[in-house]
């Protein structure tokens, strides 16, 4: 059976309430459903809510198809992502101490405050419980310095959240990652601060801060390397693996990469436990596989062409993958649904441009590090990339090409009337056809 | 008479708030990113531009008659070239650090699509005394706009205001507010800024809504 508009008078207004356009836009077009979906069952999807519209408000919403229950809700996928960051976000306040915790600490919070702001206008889709903030607080905190001061880094969450999402609508519209929006803002306005790297591992790190975080809002942080050189370490102790490899040429050791456990280098979080995390994501299906494993996989190719080529001049793939934060960026930044495509060749895609281009911007550039611009260009590229990678719709080869498309919906079971090859029938002229 | 004075102070205060050039027509966005680095130079981009406004649509206005329509943009470009070459010579007289500052700008604007664009609006249309009274709102708006911008962009980006320290010795100095993008990100917060103005006023002008109705 069928339910128009005619049946269901109260039902159009629904669509034009200005709080929830989006949530509402596909319920105007459609309004078709049948009584099997409405059953006892699903009036658990029948929100009673009479906020909006007040006592003589329509109590149903209907939604459109398709209507299929998963115990996966964006609040679920993001509470997980949050608890696979857990692990990491420990061991990186065991490297760093205190002033990791707290930076983490106040990026999520100016992240959670900023997000509260904009949902409170009642523009944004998605709410404040759904972890989304949370998840881009963690990650713009680890791509931070551990000791960077922390006004700066509650300016990046803020610039995060209000110019990378609120901007766009909300959760699912922004067309780049939040948290790199957030941190290519403050790499811009605060080159060095950005760039003021600490050791891992110092002692008294769990007491004492680094002086640069406790900056008076505003002010230039104190010198790292100064408080470094009182504590008895060289004043290079401080650098990343990459920025030693780009201006000093010393490459670091693997054991140094992986753990940071025998040397002062400044690792940033650790590659191993982000590749334990991530795996765990994959296998329980928050995160798609293919993504992290493209832009590592064209990473080490493109690097070891050019070791292959030329191994004095360019450090070996193993360098490449498990240096700055490349791990990082391919598991956590790379995998954002909101802003990589949802075809699977597309992924593919799309993790090896990422990877190509950070190898790029690490050889050729004047920067040290690339993995965020990688991964801002491919946001931008992603609507093309999915684009161009439809799948082929169920049941047609490669001999039987279609000539055209579908562009949406991406069910491949979909086939529009003109690939069918459907021919409108012809207008028959009956030959009885009443004479006046 | 009493209605005709109403309608002149209504077109001089049009372009200052209701029709700003900036914040609300979005024009000359060239100039206005471009030399919005400091309060200064931003100021005295619009106050150039403001007496090339008055003086060529006074000119162009006394001269509506004779100028025949066909050929009416190249004499309103020749007019509006007069007065900028005028003004390019008057700050190279007075600074030449604020000429070297504001480089091309100054003569780019000849192009500046406010000045041909109140030409042939208003100032062709209008005796000279209105035109002028309107080019001079229009121009004082456009001025009041870059300034919004470039104090904004010095007091991030240095910590000066007209070259005077705001927060002391130590500020920290937000690198991307001097550069281009910056000009940007402030613009877009401006226009928010005003967008929610007005958005608030008609809010504020529509009768309330009863319980239960849906707009």
């Amino acid at each position: 059976m069928k339910i128009g508009k005619a049946f269901h008078p109260q039902i159009s207004p629904i669509c034009a309430d200005e709080k929830e356009p989006r949530a509402h836009a596909m319920t105007s077009v459609s309004l078709v459903c049948d009584l099997s979906w409405f059953n006892l069952r699903n009036l658990r999807n029948l929100r009673i809510d009479s906020r909006f519209y007040g006592m003589s408000a329509p109590l149903i919403e209907i939604r459109s198809a398709p209507h299929v229950q998963s115990a996966k809700t964006v609040e679920t996928i993001m509470r997980n992502v949050v608890y696979s960051l857990l692990p990491i976000c420990t061991f990186y306040v065991f490297q760093y101490g205190i002033s990791a915790l707290l930076s983490i600490a106040v990026v999520t919070g100016a992240c959670l405050l900023t997000e509260r702001f904009f949902v409170g206008t009642g523009t944004q889709a998605g709410r404040l419980s759904d972890y989304s903030a949370v998840i881009t607080g963690i990650l713009l905190a680890l791509t931070l310095p551990p000791g960077f001061p922390l006004w700066m880094g509650a300016v990046a969450g803020m610039v995060a959240i209000a110019l990378g999402k609120a901007l766009f609508g909300g959760i699912g519209f922004n067309v780049f990652n939040p948290a790199l929006v957030g941190r290519a803002f403050v790499q811009a306005a605060f080159p060095t601060a950005i760039a003021t790297y600490t050791p891992s591992f110092l002692p008294g790190r769990f007491t004492e801060f680094i002086p640069s975080t406790l900056a008076w809002p505003l002010m230039i942080p104190d010198s790292a390397a100064a408080w470094l050189k009182a504590k008895n370490l060289d004043a290079l102790a401080g650098a990343t693996p990459l920025a030693k490899w780009k201006f000093d040429g010393v490459l670091a050791n693997a054991d140094e990469l992986l753990t940071s456990l025998s040397g002062h280098m400044a690792v940033g979080p650790s590659p191993l436990l982000i590749l334990l995390c991530g795996a765990y994501l994959a296998s329980r299906r928050f995160m798609d596989w293919r993504i992290p494993l493209a832009v590592l996989g064209s990473a080490a190719l493109t690097a070891w062409l050019l070791f292959a080529f030329d191994p004095a001049r360019y450090p070996n793939p193993f360098f490449m993958l498990f240096s700055g934060g490349l791990i990082l960026g391919a598991v956590y930044m790379a995998t954002d649904m909101a802003t990589s495509p949802v075809t699977p060749k597309g992924m593919w895609v799309y993790g090896a441009l990422i990877g190509l281009l950070t190898v790029v911007i690490r050889y050729y550039s004047g920067l040290p590090e690339g993995v965020m611009y990688a991964i801002l260009i491919a946001n931008a590229a992603s609507p093309l990339i999915e684009k161009i990678t439809q799948p082929v719709p169920f049941g047609r080869g490669v001999l039987d090409r279609v000539k055209k498309r579908a562009t949406y919906p991406l069910n491949p079971g979909y086939i529009s009337r003109e690939e069918a090859s459907a021919v409108t029938p012809k207008k028959r002229f009956l030959p009885n056809k009443p004479k006046k | 008479m009493n209605t005709a004075h109403y309608k002149t102070w209504d077109e001089f205060t049009e372009g200052i708030w209701r029709q700003n050039p900036v914040f609300v027509m979005v024009l000359g966005m060239c100039p206005v990113l471009a030399v919005s680095v400091s309060a200064v130079n931003a100021l005295s981009m619009g106050l150039a531009t403001l007496f090339v406004l008055v003086c060529s649509c006074g000119l162009v206005s006394l001269l509506r008659r004779m100028v025949p329509k066909e050929v009416r943009i190249a004499v309103y470009i020749v007019i509006i070239a007069t007065f900028v070459t005028a003004v390019d010579y008057a700050i190279q007289a007075i600074s030449l650090a604020l000429y070297d500052a504001l480089g091309a700008f100054i003569q780019l604007i000849v192009v500046n699509c406010i000045i041909l664009g109140r030409a042939e609006a208003h100032a062709s249309k209008n005796p000279p005394l209105p035109a002028m009274l309107n080019a001079a709102g229009m121009g004082i708006g456009f001025a009041i706009g870059l300034f919004a911008l470039g104090a904004v962009r010095e007091v991030l980006g240095a910590g000066t205001l007209f070259g005077i320290t705001l927060f002391g010795a130590g500020f920290q100095p937000w690198v991307i507010m001097v550069l281009p993008p910056g000009g940007f990100f402030v613009l877009g917060a401006w226009l928010l800024f005003f967008s929610w103005l007005e958005r608030r006023k008609l809010r504020r002008a529509a009768p309330p809504m009863e319980a239960g109705q849906h707009v």
